[in-house]
């Protein structure tokens, strides 16, 4: 045991430091491989969103380079979408608790967390952003194949411009909950950035923001 | 590169205001004229096109009739589109339509295009690509409503009918027109060809086409490439000439309301975001917490 660093954990074990398991090394990894790969396709692709970003195509490696690779990192980012899926896909079903976030969501927006009723794992909020982004991912990827090779489908030249715009409508659904996804991670919520750093937290984290989960994990 | 000969009116993907905009060129609107009634088939404009632009001649196909070439390619800007028409008094029409970019004044293709300096519009009218900047996307294709942008599949460039704008900008007249036998192709200002097309459809029409008229379709604000049709009243039996083109209603929403939408949105998430952590701050968990 003592060759096994408090990164390779398993999920709920207690660290020497006293701290608990929030993500395993495996969850973390796949977290970074849907971050890294989603943040190239959004500069990238709101380079080709608006003429006042096309700058960000530089992330790509310029404007050429970027369109190449775009598509490229996008079947990338799908694929690591349906590896959180084969991980996260029953913790991320809807439960009767959920309900009772919802009704609370203004205490919950508020930080009055005390009348916020005990969660489990995952929030009915972190629940919606899995799920934008779920199926976000989907449409994206559809329309992404259509819009990657159009000279192999001329005769789908009238659906294009219907594509186009879904691909941009979908990928702005997403932006919306990136965006809210990464204040609450880095800003909001003080502690979050390390669960998925480090992959710990301390008790007094669990206990506060998902005391159920925290509950089933210190009963075994 | 944009001509430098030529003043410039619109620039894809560009954000912010125009280049120089200084030429030495006095901008009118030029236009060229097709006499469909009086195109022979000869497909010399083909040939002259291919010269002055620096492509190779391709391979001919056959399939019994006279379309030798089955379309556009992206170093083949300029087709005869061959149309033997059934009428429907039970006649045949042997149509020969020339086929290239239509230089529309409100062209889908720079509309759509993303790529800064990608697409040029010349205060003469002539839409030009500029493939140095192009990034292969296609959304031009999407924007196009006569289907004439044709990617380069090794360079994922694409390429179509530049109206000669080299050969404009230097006083000449564009190569197929220089090549045409009949005179059935002409050039010269927008107002001018305007003037002859109506002067020949309306000698058609004395002389028993009845429905013969001018194509210049304005749902794309009118194009500078203009027929002379003999039937005016169906341009779709011309080999597939849309009857009213217009720059798909989608690729509009895309590139205008979705587009200062989304912006607006995703400034005022950021915004909101930040001014929540202004308002109610981070969660802190109270440290006596699991003694609770």
């Amino acid at each position: 045991m003592s060759t096994q660093t408090a990164a390779a954990l398993p999920e709920g074990a207690i660290t020497p430091s006293g701290e608990i398991v929030r993500y395993t090394y495996k969850e973390r990894l796949c977290h970074w491989t849907n971050g890294v790969t989603y943040v190239f396709c959004l500069c990238t692709g709101l380079a080709f969103y608006s003429p006042y970003l096309y700058w960000l195509s530089v992330v790509g490696g310029g404007p050429m380079a970027a369109r190449m690779l775009h598509p490229w990192v996008g079947v990338f980012f799908y694929l690591a979408v349906v590896w959180m899926h084969t991980m996260w896909k029953q913790q991320m079903a809807s439960i009767p608790e959920d309900q009772q976030w919802k009704d609370k969501i203004k205490d919950y927006v508020e930080n009055n967390d005390d009348a916020v009723p005990p969660q489990g794992r995952f929030n009915a909020g972190q629940k919606l952003f899995y799920w934008v982004m779920y199926y976000g991912a989907l449409v994206l990827l559809i329309t992404g194949i259509l819009m990657w090779f159009p000279e192999k489908w001329r005769g789908l030249h009238g659906i294009m411009s219907v594509v186009n715009p879904l691909h941009a409508a979908a990928a702005l659904a997403t932006i919306g909950a990136f965006i809210i996804h990464v204040y609450m991670g880095i800003l909001m919520v003080s502690g979050g950035f390390e669960g998925i750093t480090k992959g710990t937290v301390t008790k007094e984290w669990a206990q506060h923001h998902h005391r159920l989960w925290y509950d089933k994990m210190t009963r075994r | 590169m944009p001509n430098e000969n030529l003043t410039v009116k619109a620039i894809s993907g560009h954000p912010g205001a125009l280049g120089s905009g200084a030429a030495p060129e006095a901008s009118y609107e030029v236009c060229k004229l097709i006499d469909t009634t009086t195109c022979i088939g000869c497909k010399a404009c083909e040939v002259a096109c291919l010269e002055w632009n620096g492509y190779e001649f391709r391979e001919t196909t056959f399939d019994n009739t006279y379309q030798t070439m089955p379309d556009t390619e992206w170093n083949y800007w300029n087709l005869i589109r061959f149309s033997e028409h059934e009428n429907s008094d039970g006649t045949l029409s042997w149509l020969m339509r020339k086929d290239q970019c239509m230089h529309c004044a409100d062209p889908g293709c720079l509309e759509a295009c993303p790529a800064d300096g990608a697409i040029v519009q010349y205060e003469n009218g002539i839409v030009d690509f500029n493939e140095e900047h192009c990034i292969g996307c296609q959304y031009c294709v999407t924007g196009c409503p006569f289907n004439i942008p044709r990617l380069n599949p090794s360079t994922k460039k694409v390429f179509k009918c530049s109206l000669c704008s080299d050969r404009v900008g230097a006083g000449l007249e564009p190569a197929c027109v220089k090549s045409c036998p009949t005179g059935c192709l002409h050039f010269g200002s927008k107002e001018d060809m305007k003037f002859e097309a109506e002067k020949r459809a309306t000698q058609l029409r004395k002389n028993g086409f009845e429905h013969a008229g001018v194509y210049d379709p304005a749902g794309v604000g009118g194009t500078h490439v203009i027929y002379v049709l003999h039937d005016a009243d169906d341009p779709e039996k011309y080999s597939g000439l849309p009857a009213n083109p217009t720059v798909p209603i989608m690729v509009r929403f895309w590139k205008h309301p979705l587009k200062w939408l989304g912006n607006v949105a995703m400034l005022l998430g950021v915004a909101g975001v930040m001014t929540h952590y202004l308002r109610f701050g981070p969660k802190e968990v109270d440290a006596k917490e699991a003694k609770r």
